[in-house]
């Protein structure tokens, strides 16, 4: 049962021949007997998971009209904020947090009677591409539990692959879904900037911050997104673009599809086997009738050092509110007004203000070393003398990679290529390398920055039995189509049903 | 664009860190690392491109002005470090 797809479950518990009750039990199962090498998740709800399925099992017997998911279990990454359920963000500043309120994303999977079977483990407020930065413990890889799970949604990834959930929430500001969804064999969506309500997402980068459906099939994606897209009122940037019907067009091929793919993709660094196995399915998409085209993107080379820019500005701003005052981890007082008096009687008076003071302790206890490294380079970066060299040139410089998207999609439907330019890496190889760690988002990070869809799938795997992942890009809100032309090719091919042994 | 420790330890004030002396030398390492990488950006001309602050093309995004519930003073307080049933409580901000 735990190999089957969402909308497979979704069936058999609409014709009655398993209930929630069932399928919650035997995930729950599956939990017990992985996790422990895994390490997926930060919290699995093994109490009110089943109390829920029971309600919807309850309601189903009644006749009552169910949601989207009625009785499928899902995993929450935890930035999403949940009430009465603690949501750290993958911080020891939040381990204590129990937010008053729901992310709107939650209310939508509440609304869709999904049961939240656990909340899964993530770099540090997403900062990070490998999951090392959690504070609270690191997530193997599945199919090489030596191996980094890609970040920061990587126990997002890691519990789809290991068949822990059928479903899981993901959020990507540079790649943290569609890095760790190629480096764990699933399938990850990044949408439209706009598409999904930002409401109750602990904020990283505002202006690149989305939240989006994580699953193993392209068609189990289409009916997440679907659940979860949409206008929201408390998210100014959400968009008033009505949300189509995924799951009725997801198996529709696209006619006269063209497809563009990028030369510089297969420059230099690009792993071989991952390169072969990219080029494979550019010609199952030929075999598939699809036209390709070459197209330039002249200013992708810019991308991570645009990133590097805006998004530390951007994190520099939303991380000052962890203040030690309002919530959150807060140093001990005693311990510093006694240093604070020790400091005054060696330099005569004049020290810190003791609430400056119990800032600065507070955030350099509360932070990992990752997120202090990125608020210390957006704060220079914005300090006095830096703003126009640095953030107005980085932002002209988003206008270009924009641009270079707007005249690709004059001319094709997709943009196709690489994910990652290596597949999983083993823990530790690049925790004291923090910009061979960023070069992990080289090619991910641009349709954050121009705010286009993107979508990783399983095309491969390495001699070393690592998954590949392929991407597919598409224009600003057209989710629908990138859906479509991800299905084409996974009814052509079945690397997607390719499940690791686990260790 | 070189960084000097002093300049590092400007910044740890400016962004409300406190840095031990060997975190200091870390991190002036690894920012002056990133920073001589991002500085790319130099290279390309950007002379008359309008800044793109944003992925989506919005101006004043307003909803309509309905008076509505707020977070009730207690749940606004209950993940305070120190409270009292009103106020935030922080420590002395002019000395005792």
């Amino acid at each position: 049962m735990i190999d089957l797809s969402a909308t497979s479950l979704l069936a058999k518990l609409q014709s009655g021949e398993v209930s929630s009750e069932e399928v919650t039990a035997a995930f729950l199962d599956r939990i017990n007997a992985v996790e422990s090498r895994v390490g997926a998740f930060l919290k699995v709800n093994s109490e009110s998971a089943m109390q829920a399925a029971q309600a919807v099992d309850k309601k189903r017997r009644s006749g009552a009209p169910l949601g989207k998911l009625a009785g499928i279990p899902i995993a929450v990454k935890d930035i999403l904020c949940t009430e009465g359920e603690a949501t750290t963000c993958g911080s020891r500043m939040l381990e204590h947090y129990v937010p008053p309120y729901n992310a709107t994303v939650v209310e939508h999977l509440l609304a869709s009677d999904a049961i939240v079977i656990g909340r899964t483990n993530m770099d540090e407020f997403a900062m990070g591409s490998s999951t090392e930065n959690s504070a609270y413990k690191p997530t193997s890889n599945p199919w090489d539990l030596e191996r980094i799970p890609g970040g920061s949604s990587g126990g997002a990834a890691a519990c789809l692959a290991a068949a822990m959930a059928p479903l899981s929430i993901g959020t990507d500001t540079g790649g943290s879904i569609r890095q760790p969804a190629a480096l764990c064999g699933v399938v990850g969506l990044k949408p439209t900037y706009g598409r999904v309500s930002r409401f109750g997402l602990v904020a990283f980068a505002s202006s690149l911050d989305q939240v989006g459906p994580m699953a193993t099939t392209v068609e189990d994606t289409a009916l997440l997104l679907e659940t979860i897209a949409g206008h929201d009122r408390r998210d100014s940037t959400s968009a008033k673009i009505d949300v189509p019907q995924y799951t009725a067009s997801v198996n529709s091929p696209l006619e006269n599809l063209t497809i563009g793919v990028v030369p510089s993709h297969y420059q230099d660094g690009l792993d071989t086997e991952i390169e072969s196995a990219v080029k494979e399915a550019i010609r199952v998409y030929e075999s598939l009738g699809a036209r390709i085209k070459e197209i330039e993107m002249p200013h992708a080379q810019y991308g991570i050092a645009t990133y590097y820019f805006i998004a530390p500005f951007e994190a520099s701003g939303n991380l000052a509110r962890y203040d030690g005052a309002h919530y959150g981890y807060r140093t001990d007082q005693q311990t510093m007004l006694d240093e604070l008096s020790e400091e005054a009687n060696q330099t005569d008076g004049a020290g810190e203000s003791p609430l400056v003071r119990m800032y600065r302790k507070s955030r350099s206890e509360g932070f990992g070393s990752e997120v202090q490294r990125r608020v210390m380079l957006g704060t220079y970066a914005l300090s006095e003398g830096y703003y126009d060299a640095y953030y107005l040139k980085a932002l002209k410089v988003r206008r270009l990679i924009r641009a270079d998207y707007d005249s690709a999609f004059d001319q094709v439907d997709c943009i196709l290529g690489p994910v990652t330019a290596s597949p999983a890496f083993r823990r530790g190889e690049k925790t004291n390398d923090p910009l061979a760690m960023y070069l992990e988002d080289l090619y991910t990070v641009n349709a954050n920055l121009a705010g286009v869809a993107g979508i990783s799938l399983p095309c491969g795997l390495t001699s070393e039995n690592l998954p590949i992942g392929l991407h597919l890009q598409a224009a600003p809100f057209q989710e629908e189509k990138l859906l479509k032309v991800a299905n084409m090719y996974q009814s052509a091919t079945d690397w997607h049903t390719r499940r690791p042994e686990i260790q | 664009m070189s960084l000097s420790k002093e300049d590092v330890q400007r910044v740890s004030l400016l962004a409300r860190l406190k840095l031990s002396d060997d975190e200091l030398t870390t991190m002036t390492e690894q920012l002056g690392q990133i920073v001589s990488y991002i500085d790319k950006l130099s290279e390309l001309d950007t002379e008359g491109v309008k800044p793109m602050a944003h992925a989506l093309d919005l101006t004043n995004a307003l909803v309509d002005d309905e008076p509505h519930e707020s977070l009730p003073r207690e749940k606004a307080l209950q993940n305070a470090p120190r409270s009292d049933d009103e106020c935030f409580r922080v420590p002395a901000v002019l000395g005792e």
